[in-house]
């Protein structure tokens, strides 16, 4: 155990965050559910690439950096201390990227990874169906070979950034004569093909945060599936690995917001608000887990470093940080008093900020990525060795 | 940057579980409370062979010269077997003797400590009581401002029973005069807080090992008990009972690992965030072992709520690590001051927070 950064992961520090203080925009974008905001963030991701920080863990030849997981770390922490926006392409560059990475061909390598670091091409995620939701393996969507194409059929929803994305992933029946987990596949399509529509759907909020997406007899290429055909519940289940834990939700995150918790706290006592009693503890607690989810990550990171795996490991991530980011988001409400539910712009907002958007969005938490509710089956099951009947 | 186990560090973890497997059953420590002294001088050979109660004596003095960071998996294999044995106690009276810039003292104990011939017994500030008192050699008082030695022959104790068998606890008296300090001043009040630290940590790690074991009784009993024809481990209120249990334990236990390291390297260099990373390591490792206590209890239901069942024995091993080396309260109010007050340096790992713009 060596708990200490390298001379060099220092130097990589100092370098990211002198770029990021000079790049990062003085005022936060639009949502990006919204279309300017989408687009501000398009660009804000370019600028990110050409700086080269899109994203360090890939090699140079896609558009990264060719760092290792621990200087991604750095950079995710620093990226947070700066207040840098929320990455667009999110589905793209921390889910299906890395999954590219362990399973494409190298063409496929060179013909997404790039456009994704970018994010000249931003990606939907296509996996919940009607009535395949938390019971993912019963998707009903065909994709059926004719020649070179797969010809796609059927509805997929909840496909967050879908409403402006231009690329979607997810799992189809490639062989309808199967069930469950078996005879599905992992396809990319891109959602500007004829016979695809897409139809907004608008979150709690009124922002258009996901969509669903109509097949009506698409033709994708062959070569547009990830991995073996009939293998995608096991490739889908790599990606919900990164989904879960570390690549979608690094810690700096957390640990960000508990840094703002404890700044809220001491600027109503300042104020002197009410505060309550036990707020004191409250605060402490969750700059306490979101330590100790930081130090978890550490521990994971060592671990993939030294040629280990994410397994069932991840569904304990997906518990812990979508339960404190509620957590947090509910202590701030609750520092922030009456103004807790006003608009930002309303004229006695002060500083209420983006608590309650984030609040919001917390509140996903522990629906997507699989709800917690699996989580804990998949703890119980795997984990604990519990009978699953 | 690496947050893992030597492969060495995880062999002899591994060594230490299969001798406590084999020679520290469930029938062996109840055997142990009935007991006049409830402590096995033989048992105590047998860790000393494996080189427990001197892990952190200096090889100078024949212990194996290893630190906290060694320390803590052993722990978990101690809490995981619920032995009562004084290595916590010991490990501490060795860091505070380690400590000492008068060397004579360590010379004169350590190696003693080292070949398993005096067990050291710590008192110090957060409590009123000396477990294992009783069996001491040397009983170390780490009082604000002085460090006391006492030899057995010179204190009585006043044993007070504890709910757990296997918890020993004691006053002594009378206070120690000026005869027997050791240290005083600054570099007693150092001594103190860091012996505070080891004994926090320590307990920590013994919670991780309980709270591991409590959780294991009940994933085997709910696999195995049927109702409704099936087993009680198939209904998803079990299961998520034991998973939320689950995630407690993983999170604790990078917590108590980060703490090993911030007091093992406090031997060398400061290391200011060292009292806030022990407290939290040890509010959550503990908060996991009772949580973990009441959900094996629901799970097992009326048998493990029997004294025959052995759910309580760990039950009880979390109650009293709660208590040891400063209760909850005390660590929930340090880590309040560290991070909300800044009454204490509070570290974020890798992050670094932006000082807040003034309103």
């Amino acid at each position: 155990m060596d708990l200490r950064y390298t001379a060099e992961q220092e130097a990589f520090r100092k370098e990211a965050r002198a770029w990021l203080e000079a790049n990062v925009p003085k005022d936060p974008l639009p949502s990006f559910d919204l279309a300017e905001g989408f687009e501000a963030h398009r660009e804000w991701e370019k600028k990110l690439h050409a700086g080269g920080y899109a994203m360090v863990p890939w090699p140079v030849e896609y558009g990264g950096r060719g760092s290792d997981l621990l200087e991604w770390l750095v950079f995710e922490e620093e990226y947070y201390r700066a207040g840098a926006p929320g990455r667009v392409n999110q589905n793209g560059i921390f889910l299906l990227g890395p999954t590219i990475m362990e399973v494409g061909t190298p063409e496929q390598k060179a013909r997404f990874l790039p456009k994704m670091a970018s994010s000249e091409e931003v990606w939907a995620q296509g996996w919940s169906e009607p009535n395949a939701g938390s019971d993912m393996a019963a998707i009903q969507s065909t994709a059926i070979r004719d020649g070179d194409c797969y010809v796609i059929n059927g509805q997929k929803t909840w496909a967050s950034r879908g409403a402006y994305a231009h690329w979607l992933f997810g799992l189809f029946r490639t062989d309808p004569d199967s069930s469950r987990h078996k005879g599905l596949s992992f396809i990319l399509a891109p959602l500007d093909l004829p016979g695809i529509t897409v139809r907004p759907i608008q979150k709690i909020n009124g922002k258009a945060a996901f969509a669903e997406v109509f097949f009506d007899e698409v033709r994708v290429p062959v070569e547009n599936l990830l991995g073996d055909e009939g293998a995608g519940w096991n490739v889908a289940m790599a990606t919900a690995g990164f989904e879960r834990g570390l690549m979608l939700r690094s810690p700096a995150r957390f640990q960000s917001t508990a840094g703002r918790l404890v700044d809220l706290y001491h600027a109503a006592r300042n104020r002197s608000d009410r505060v309550a009693a036990g707020m004191r503890e409250r605060v402490a607690r969750c700059w306490m887990d979101a330590e100790a989810y930081a130090l978890n990550t550490y521990q994971t990171v060592t671990r993939l470093l030294a040629g280990g795996k994410i397994g069932a490991e991840a569904s304990l991530n997906k518990i812990f940080w979508s339960e404190l980011d509620i957590e947090m988001h509910e202590a701030a409400l609750e520092l922030l008093g009456p103004r807790a539910e006003l608009d930002p712009q309303a004229p006695g907002a002060g500083d209420v900020g983006s608590w309650l958007e984030g609040y919001v969005f917390a509140l996903s938490g522990p629906i997507y990525a699989g709800t917690n509710q699996i989580q804990r089956n998949i703890i119980a099951e795997r984990l604990l060795g519990l009978p699953r009947k | 940057m690496e947050f893992g186990f030597s492969e060495d560090q995880l062999l002899l973890q591994r060594t230490v579980r299969d001798f406590l497997a084999g020679e520290c059953s469930p029938e062996w420590v109840r055997g142990q409370w009935e007991t006049e002294t409830g402590r096995s001088p033989a048992f105590w050979a047998q860790l000393a062979e494996m080189g427990l109660p001197g892990l952190l004596v200096p090889e100078v003095h024949g212990g194996l010269g290893m630190d906290e960071t060694d320390l803590v998996l052993l722990l978990e294999e101690i809490g995981r077997a619920a032995l009562a044995e004084p290595v916590t106690a010991t490990s501490v009276g060795v860091g505070l003797l380690r400590g000492l810039e008068d060397p004579a003292s360590a010379e004169r104990w350590l190696p003693k400590v080292a070949a398993g011939e005096a067990v050291l017994a710590v008192g110090h500030a957060e409590s009123p009581f000396v477990a294992d008192a009783h069996v001491a050699e040397l009983l170390l008082l780490a009082r604000d401002d002085e460090i006391h030695a006492l030899p057995r022959a010179a204190y009585d104790c006043i044993a007070q029973p504890s709910n757990d068998g296997a918890q020993r606890l004691f006053s002594v008296e009378p206070e120690p005069d000026g005869g027997t300090c050791l240290a005083r001043g600054a570099e007693a009040t150092a001594l103190s807080q860091a012996a505070l630290d080891r004994g926090a940590l320590c307990c920590a790690a013994e919670a991780l090992g309980v709270c591991e074991q409590l959780i294991a009784l009940a994933a085997d009993y709910a696999g195995q008990r049927e109702q409704f024809g099936v087993p009680i481990g198939s209904f998803q209120a079990v299961k998520h009972m034991l998973a939320d249990v689950r995630v407690k334990l993983e999170y604790a236990r990078s917590l108590v690992y980060r703490a090993a390291w911030s007091v093992a390297r406090s031997a060398e260099q400061e290391t200011p965030s060292r009292a806030v990373d022990v407290s939290m390591a040890k509010l959550a490792a503990c908060e996991a072992a009772l949580a973990a206590g009441r959900s094996s209890l629901q799970v097992h239901g009326a048998i493990g709520y029997t004294y025959e069942q052995d759910v309580h024995v760990w039950m009880k091993r979390a109650w009293s690590l709660d208590l040891a080396f400063g209760d909850s309260v005390f660590h929930r109010e340090r880590l309040c001051a560290g991070v909300v007050d800044g009454a204490l340096p509070a570290e974020s790992f890798g992050y670094s927070h932006p000082r807040a713009r003034s309103d």
